[in-house]
């Protein structure tokens, strides 16, 4: 059994009356990669906010290494060690980078911070490459940039941390079906490398199939199912997740049947 | 999909039939800015010195612009003005903006209580007419070009924070926001180096329009005998001086500072609107 | 009479080195459903906005697109208001940005037959479609805000189905929902096609999708159709290589897990001139003659009815089971 990097005790959270998250634990083994499946209002989004601390939980705990992040220390020396615990790839790439700055100077920034006096140059281009972008896209600015060389410099930027888990929120949602498979392929082959481990959000079984363990299938803000990702993909217990898995499109597929067995749910 | 207009050819048209005017007046407003900084070499005569045998003058090779009600020079006493008729706005406008900016932010970024304390308190300062604020400071602290400026850039504070505030509301909620969050900048940081840059062309051409305002605002309150010391050279005190001229058929030495008003508050406008323009397009 | 038929269809727009659309042929029949698939940037977008005369500012056009036999390219604003509010319509992705959050939906669903029929009139027909998406008639008086993405889509649908169009253009109407959703409003679409006997484009980026709904799938890449034919045979067995490409590069729930085949490269920018097939560069089958020729679309062997457009359209789907 491998160590655990990151567990999730007993996550609640609440809007209003409604419980957005409840009562949601699980663990990531070190290396591991863990999808939370569901659909919108489902509380993924939520508990993946949560675990990287831009949303507090209501109750419960997030450990990193045994220790606790939930409780909001303030200083410098508490906020760089936290975003060393876990940092994260948002939906949009086209958002989530300032578009002001260069590619280089997004890398420089975020080294400075979490290391200076280290030999920035060096372990830019040392990055840029891990994510598969050379010399020229460094002087960049990101509207000069594809959805999918954005989605590459936004995983640099979480890479230069050195996180010991990485959190992908609909990673490769917003981008076009050859250039998704590109950024899943890349993520594997850093996973390898690095032994950083994934904490995949994703409404996407496919997504969840090709990058993932372990999938925990949410709804309504609860656990519904977890297990080997491939054990329930094939076998689903649960009739939601068996619901998920009948959505997905192929040929000789029955729409009416699901809508049927979605309002029945 | 979506497509993106590259070429508009009807608006690029207007655009181009506009521009002589955007160049003119930016020529505008560097021949003033440059007299106003040149103005002790470019004055032909000390804008101070009485002649009083030669008094509402006509335009001559002596004066070139004729002589007022005292027998000043007029063009020396108009170029000089431009001096104090600049450097007040600029203080509004200076201390409106740095003070608008910080609150502003502070106000959006902290949110809570202290959001609601400092816009209320702005909005506070709205409720009461900008003048009067001026008039009263005036009275209160008597002669000199630094109350009625620190009075209207009290006044002018307001917008400038209200539009910052607003801003940055919107740049907050954008992800590239909570991803350096989540890099472990803190709040400071991300505004100094990421928000702050990102609305600062929009709340400069927001106050480059302001000094206008704040111009016209500063030689009204001149015009009533507030503020500038009475041998000051000033377009507002000009104009106020030239009042009795004007009813006696020689109308020169009041118009003059009136059209250099009216003109650089024109020029500044239509320079601060191009400006805007300009960041909203490039922002699209 | 062909509902929609798009012929040797080409648009260019400004500053841009080559066409954005270039050649485009394709036909859509009275009941039947056809899925046009590909990338951002492929032109699917722009084709299917053609047929409604929704064509960008400055954009230069050949070809003919006809609706009901009529060429839209050529029409009157009159005329193409008529089609907009009549023959065709059209169901856009996101209903909360395509529909006034500031309007009850009534007003949304009677607005386009203002002038046609009397007000009590046209807000009877508005109950009757909302009632035909499977939604009650309060929906009427409520504002978007009020109902999820999944519902507001059935009014956007209900409101392509008030002026009794012939033609219906979804241009991919269920990427912003949930996939259960998704198959809701499939399902919908189906069903009211049916009933109404109307002419149906489904614009989309998922092959998987598009197999499962369509009767013809066309594939676009760079502004061109490379492959055409019946669904399922497409599916099975593609015979352009970017097909193959794009199916073997879908992750897939049952799939065995682990890397996946990715297209290297990227589609071709607007800003470059295309010599060749614009695929070769990113092609595992390109050969000199692909660098240099462009393929035209072609049967491909003995079925007629599906066609490719590559030189190499005999090795393609061979290699790949």
């Amino acid at each position: 059994m491998r160590k655990t990097v990151l567990e999730a005790v007993g996550l609640h959270r609440a809007y209003g009356g409604v419980q957005a998250v409840d009562q949601v634990s699980f663990t990531l083994a070190e290396g591991g990669a863990l999808g939370i499946v569901g659909e919108s209002g489902s509380g993924k989004t939520t508990t993946a906010r949560i675990v990287v601390g831009l949303e507090r939980a209501d109750a419960g705990r997030v450990l990193v290494h045994g220790q606790d992040r939930t409780e909001h220390r303030r200083g410098r020396a508490h906020r760089l060690a936290r975003a060393r615990q876990v940092q994260m790839v948002f939906q949009d790439p086209y958002l989530s980078l300032d578009p002001r700055t260069t590619v280089e100077a997004v890398l420089r920034e975020t080294l400075r911070l979490h290391f200076p006096g280290a030999d920035h140059p060096r372990r830019i281009a040392e990055l840029l490459d891990q994510v598969g972008l050379g010399p020229r896209e460094a002087g960049a600015l990101p509207r000069q940039l594809s959805g999918g060389q954005r989605q590459r410099v936004a995983i640099a930027r979480a890479l230069a941390v050195e996180p010991a888990v990485l959190v992908l929120d609909e990673a490769v949602a917003a981008l076009d079906v050859s250039v998704q498979a590109q950024i899943l392929n890349l993520l594997a082959d850093i996973r390898e490398q690095t032994g950083i481990g994934y904490l995949f959000i994703t409404h996407d079984l496919g997504v969840v199939r090709c990058v993932t363990e372990d999938v925990i299938v949410m709804r309504q803000g609860r656990i519904v199912e977890s297990g080997r990702t491939a054990e329930v993909l094939a076998a689903p217990q649960h009739p939601y997740t068996r619901l998920l898995l009948d959505s997905v499109p192929r040929p000789g597929w029955d729409p009416k049947a699901i809508a049927v067995a979605r309002r029945s749910m | 999909m979506t497509v993106t207009l590259l070429h508009r050819p009807g608006l690029a048209r207007i655009r181009t039939a506009r521009a002589p005017l955007q160049l003119l007046c930016l020529g505008f407003v560097a021949l003033v800015v440059l007299a106003a900084l040149l103005a002790p070499w470019l004055a032909p005569e000390d804008p101070n010195a009485v002649d009083l045998g030669n008094a509402l003058a006509g335009p001559s090779a002596e004066h070139l612009l004729g002589v007022d009600a005292s027998g000043r020079d007029t063009l020396s006493r108009l170029v000089t003005g431009a001096r104090t008729s600049l450097l007040g706005p600029l203080g509004v406008v200076a201390f409106s903006t740095l003070a608008g900016v910080a609150i502003g932010v502070t106000a959006a970024w902290r949110g809570g209580w202290l959001d609601s304390v400092l816009s209320r308190s702005t909005e506070l300062v709205f409720a009461f007419p900008g003048m009067l604020l001026a008039i009263l400071i005036v009275s209160v602290y008597g002669e000199g070009l630094l109350a009625p400026v620190i009075a209207l850039a009290i006044a002018y504070l307001p917008y400038v924070s209200r539009l910052t505030r607003s801003l940055v509301l919107a740049e907050r909620t954008r992800p590239y926001v909570e991803a350096y969050q989540v890099q472990g900048h803190s709040g400071l940081q991300i505004c100094l180096r990421h928000v702050i840059p990102g609305i600062a062309p929009v709340v400069l051409a927001q106050s480059t329009i302001n000094f206008g305002y704040a111009l016209i605002d500063l030689a009204g309150l001149s015009f009533l005998g507030l503020g500038v010391p009475a041998l000051t050279p000033d377009w507002g005190r000009m104009v106020f001086d030239g009042q009795s001229a004007i009813q006696h058929g020689y109308p020169l030495s009041a118009i003059l500072p009136c059209a250099a008003i009216v003109l650089t508050v024109v020029a500044f406008n239509v320079v601060g609107e191009r400006w805007a323009d300009q960041v909203a397009r490039r922002d699209r | 009479m062909t509902t929609l038929a798009i012929q040797a269809y080409r648009l260019h727009l400004p500053n841009t080195a080559r066409p954005v659309l270039a050649g485009v042929d394709l036909t859509v029949e009275a009941r039947e459903t056809v899925a046009l698939v590909g990338e951002s940037g492929s032109g699917k977008s722009l084709t299917s906005r053609s047929a409604l005369g929704l064509l960008p500012t400055g954009a230069g056009t050949e070809g003919t697109v006809r609706v009901n036999g009529d060429d839209v390219l050529t029409m009157t604003g009159d005329q193409l208001r008529a089609l907009r509010t009549g023959t065709a319509a059209m169901i856009f992705q996101d209903p909360r940005a395509a529909i006034n959050p500031l309007r009850r939906l009534g007003d949304f669903l009677t607005e386009g037959l203002n002038g046609r029929l009397a007000a009590g009139a046209a807000t009877e027909r508005a109950a009757e479609m909302l009632d035909a998406v499977g939604l009650p008639a309060s929906v009427l008086g409520r504002y978007p805000g009020q109902l999820s993405g999944g519902m507001l889509q059935r009014v956007m649908i209900a409101g392509a189905l008030m002026g009794d169009p012939a033609l219906i253009l979804a241009d991919e109407p269920t990427t912003a929902l949930d996939v259960s959703s998704q198959a809701e409003v499939v399902a919908l679409l189906d069903d009211l096609q049916e009933r109404f006997g109307t002419a149906l484009l489904f614009v989309t980026h998922d092959l998987g999708l598009a197999a499962a709904i369509s009767d013809r799938v066309y594939v676009m890449y760079a502004g061109r159709i490379v492959e055409t034919g019946p669904a399922e045979a497409l599916f099975n067995r593609p015979r352009h290589p970017y097909t193959a490409a794009l199916l073997a590069s879908t992750p897939r729930p049952d799939a065995p897990g682990g890397r996946l085949a990715a297209i290297e490269g990227r589609p071709p920018s607007l800003r470059e001139a295309l010599t060749g097939c614009p695929f070769a560069p990113r092609c595992p089958l390109a050969t000199f003659l692909c660098t240099q020729q462009e393929p035209a679309l072609l049967a491909v062997e003995a079925e007629s009815a599906r066609r490719a457009a590559c030189h190499h359209s005999d090795r393609t789907g061979a290699n790949d089971g």
